[in-house]
C-alpha cells in the first residue's frame, strides 16, 4: 500500500468528516484522522517519496514564487532563440531583498503540461536562465533557484541547439558568480537538468522532494535491464532528503505537513520563505570573494573516494 | 613375439582406416574459419574482419573503410604523443562504493584485471611534437568511461596540475556519463569538473578538448564542452541523451548521421572534426600556436 492510496482513505475519512453534523461523531472521526495520520502517513518509504514528489496537485515553481516572493515580474526569453516555457524566471522581493528567481515549471493540467513540456526544458531555458543570472551579477542580487525536473529534455532539436554545452556552461558560469545561489528543491531534481540551475552556495530541500542521477526507472532499466523495479531501485538510490542530508549533498531539509506539500500549502511556503530569508541574512555580511570561494570550495570537495601514496608503501610492500 | 606386434599394429591401421572412411561418408558441415583471438578485429563500419597488426601501423583506423575504432588509453597515449614523453601523476586512487551498491565492487575489479588501469581516466605530462602539455585520457573500456568521484576528482587534479605548471590541458574524452553505481556524487563530479575548469579559463590557459567515440550524459554536459578549441575524431558519438533514449522520449525515428561529429560541426557545436592520423599535428601547430599566451 502506497503513500497514493493510504492518502485516498484519508480523503474519504475527511469527506465523512465535511458530511456528519453531530458533535460526538465528528470528534470520533477526527480522532480516528490523527490516528490515521500519525500511525501511516510518517515513516514513508523512498517510493513514498518519489510518488509525492511527482503528486499532481503539489505546489509548482510558480505557485512557490506566487506565494513566497513579494512583486515578482517575469522575464522572457534568452535573447537568441527563444523562450522555454519550461524555465520561469524573474525578479521579486522577498523579507527586503530584491532577488533573481528561476525555476523549472510543471504544469498541473494536460494541456499546462504539453505547454511547459513537463518541466523539461530545451537549451534555450538553460541560457535563458544563464543570462537572467549574469544579470543578477551585474547588479550584485542574490539568486534563488526553484528546481522541479524530471531532468533536461532528450529531443533532436535540443540536442542540435547543443543541450550539453548549455548545461555546462551553465555549470561553468554558476562556479563563479560573485552572489549568493541558494537552490531550492521542490520536487523532482532528475539529473543534469536540475544540477544546471542548481549549483547553490546552500542547497535545500523540501522533506518530499528528490534528487538524484536519473528517475529510478531508468537506474533499473540500465543496471537491472528492467524499469519495473523502480521501487527497489529508489530505495537503493539514496535520493530522499534524509539521505541526501547525511550524504552532505544538501544543505538543510524544509519539513512539509503530513501527507506530503499539496495538503497544506501555505504551510509550506511560509517554511521556504523563513529559510530563504535566513539564508539571505547569513550571506549579506559576506564578500563576493568569499561567496564564490566558498561555492567552489563546497563543490570542490565533493566525492567519496580513497587515495593512498604509492611512495609511502614502497618500505613496506617490496 | 615380433610377429604378434606387427599383427597388431596392423590390425589396428586397418581399424583406422575403416574410420576414416565412415568420416569421410559424412557430409562435412561449413563451419566458419576458426581465427585465434586477438588476430582479427571486427570492424563496425564495413562488417569485415582486420588484421590487428594492420590495424595498429594504422593508428585503429579500418584501412578499407576509414572507421575509427574505439581506442584504449594506453594505445590513445602511443599513438598520439611523443614516444616515451608521457609520465603518469595521480596514482593511487582507490574507488569507494558510497551508496552501497551490490555487486559494484566487484565490478571494478573486474574491469581492473581486464584494463590494467585503475580507473577510467589516466593522465600525466606529456609531449605532442615536443610541445608539452597535460594530457589526459578517458578510457571507454573501463566502465564505458563513466564519470564517478575517482574519475572527477583526477579530472580535476589534472587541471590542477596544468595550472601549477602553466601548461596546457589535452582530454580526450570517450565516456557514457555519470556512473550511475555512484548515484548523486557522480553528478555532483559535473558541477566540480565545470569548477575547475573555470578557474583554468581564468588563468589564461588553453584546454583542448577532443572528442572521441561515444561523448554522451554527464561528461558532455560538463568538462568535455567546455574546451577553448573543441575537435572530434569522425563519425563519433556526441550528444547529451543517447539515441534510444530520444527515440523513445519522441518516438520518431532519428535523422541519419543524427549526434555524429559532422552533425554537430554543422551545428557549430564542434570546431573541426579531425582525422586521427592528423590528430596529433593538428594539436601540436594549435599547442605551438598558443604557446607563449599566443604570442608566439
Amino acid at each position: 500500500m502506497n503513500i497514493l492510496d493510504k492518502e485516498k482513505k484519508l480523503e474519504a475519512l475527511e469527506k465523512e468528516l465535511s458530511r456528519l453534523d453531530d458533535e460526538d461523531s465528528i470528534q470520533d472521526i477526527r480522532i480516528k484522522i490523527e490516528d490515521y495520520k500519525r500511525r501511516a502517513m510518517r515513516n514513508l518509504t523512498a517510493w513514498d517519496r518519489v510518488l509525492l514528489a511527482r503528486h499532481k496537485k503539489r505546489p509548482t515553481a510558480k505557485d512557490v514564487i506566487d506565494n513566497v516572493f513579494n512583486d515578482f515580474i517575469e522575464l522572457h526569453g534568452d535573447r537568441n532563440y527563444g523562450d522555454d516555457k519550461a524555465i520561469i524566471g524573474g525578479i521579486g522581493k522577498i523579507g527586503g531583498h530584491v532577488v533573481t528567481v528561476i525555476g523549472e515549471q510543471k504544469g498541473k493540467t494536460t494541456e499546462e503540461n504539453i505547454q511547459c513540456n513537463f518541466a523539461m526544458p530545451h537549451p534555450e531555458g538553460y541560457r535563458k536562465a544563464l543570462r537572467l543570472m549574469r544579470q543578477a551579477q551585474k547588479f550584485n542580487r542574490p539568486i534563488v533557484t526553484l528546481i522541479d525536473t524530471p531532468g533536461a529534455f532528450p529531443g533532436i532539436g535540443a540536442e542540435a541547439r547543443g543541450q550539453s554545452e548549455a548545461i555546462a556552461k551553465n555549470l561553468y558560469e554558476m562556479s563563479q558568480f560573485g552572489v549568493p545561489i541558494l537552490a531550492v528543491i521542490i520536487g523532482e531534481g532528475g539529473s543534469g537538468g536540475a544540477l544546471a540551475i542548481g549549483m547553490g552556495n546552500q542547497v535545500f530541500m523540501l522533506e518530499n522532494s528528490i534528487y538524484s542521477i536519473l528517475s529510478p526507472e531508468g537506474y533499473a532499466s540500465i543496471l537491472w535491464k528492467d524499469s519495473s523495479l523502480a521501487e527497489e531501485a529508489a530505495e537503493s538510490m539514496k535520493l530522499t532528503s534524509y539521505d541526501l542530508k547525511e550524504l552532505d549533498i544538501i544543505d538543510a531539509i524544509i519539513p512539509e505537513p503530513v501527507g506530503g506539500a499539496h495538503r497544506e500549502p501555505p504551510k509550506v511556503y511560509r517554511a521556504i520563505q523563513s529559510t530563504l530569508i535566513q539564508a539571505l541574512a547569513y550571506y549579506d555580511q559576506q564578500s563576493p570573494y568569499e561567496i564564490k570561494t566558498g561555492r567552489y570550495a563546497k563543490y570542490r570537495n565533493i566525492g567519496f573516494f580513497q587515495r593512498f601514496n604509492y611512495d609511502n608503501l614502497k618500505g613496506v610492500v617490496k | 613375439m615380433k610377429r604378434e606386434r606387427l599383427k597388431e599394429a596392423f590390425e589396428r591401421k586397418k581399424r583406422f582406416k575403416s574410420k576414416l572412411k565412415t568420416y569421410r561418408e559424412k557430409p562435412i558441415p561449413e563451419k566458419t574459419p576458426d581465427v585465434p583471438k586477438g588476430l582479427y578485429e571486427k570492424c563496425n563500419g564495413c562488417k569485415t574482419p582486420v588484421v590487428v597488426k594492420e590495424l595498429i601501423q594504422n593508428r585503429f583506423v579500418c584501412p578499407s573503410c576509414g572507421n575509427h575504432f574505439r581506442v584504449r588509453a594506453v594505445d590513445r597515449i602511443a599513438i598520439t604523443v611523443d614516444e616515451g614523453s608521457f609520465v603518469e601523476k595521480g596514482l593511487g586512487y582507490i574507488t569507494l562504493n558510497p551508496l552501497f551498491q551490490d555487486h559494484y565492487e566487484q565490478k571494478i575489479s573486474e574491469y581492473k584485471k581486464k584494463t590494467n588501469l585503475d580507473e577510467a581516466y589516466v593522465y600525466g605530462y606529456a609531449e605532442i611534437e615536443t610541445q608539452p602539455c597535460v594530457f589526459g585520457v578517458l578510457d571507454s573500456y573501463f566502465m564505458m568511461g563513466s564519470m564517478g568521484s575517482v574519475v572527477g576528482e583526477k579530472v580535476v587534479k589534472s587541471v590542477e596540475y596544468a595550472m601549477v605548471k602553466r601548461l596546457p590541458l589535452v582530454l580526450f574524452i570517450a565516456s557514457g556519463g555519470a556512473r550511475m553505481q555512484e548515484g548523486i556524487f557522480s553528478l555532483m563530479q559535473m558541477a566540480k569538473t565545470s569548477g575547475a575548469i573555470q578557474k583554468l579559463h581564468q588563468q589564461g590557459l588553453l584546454y583542448i578538448s577532443v572528442l572521441t567515440h561515444p561523448t554522451t550524459g554527464g561528461v558532455s554536459a560538463s568538462f568535455a564542452s567546455l574546451g577553448d578549441i573543441i575537435l572530434a575524431e569522425p563519425k563519433a558519438l556526441i550528444g547529451f541523451a543517447g539515441p534510444r533514449v530520444i527515440k523513445q522520449t519522441i518516438k520518431q525515428s532519428l535523422p541519419e548521421g543524427f549526434q555524429t561529429a559532422e552533425f554537430l560541426q554543422d551545428k557549430g557545436m564542434v570546431d573541426k572534426v579531425v582525422h586521427r592520423h592528423e590528430m596529433k599535428t593538428t594539436l601540436s601547430k594549435l599547442l605551438s600556436m598558443h604557446a607563449k599566451g599566443g604570442r608566439a
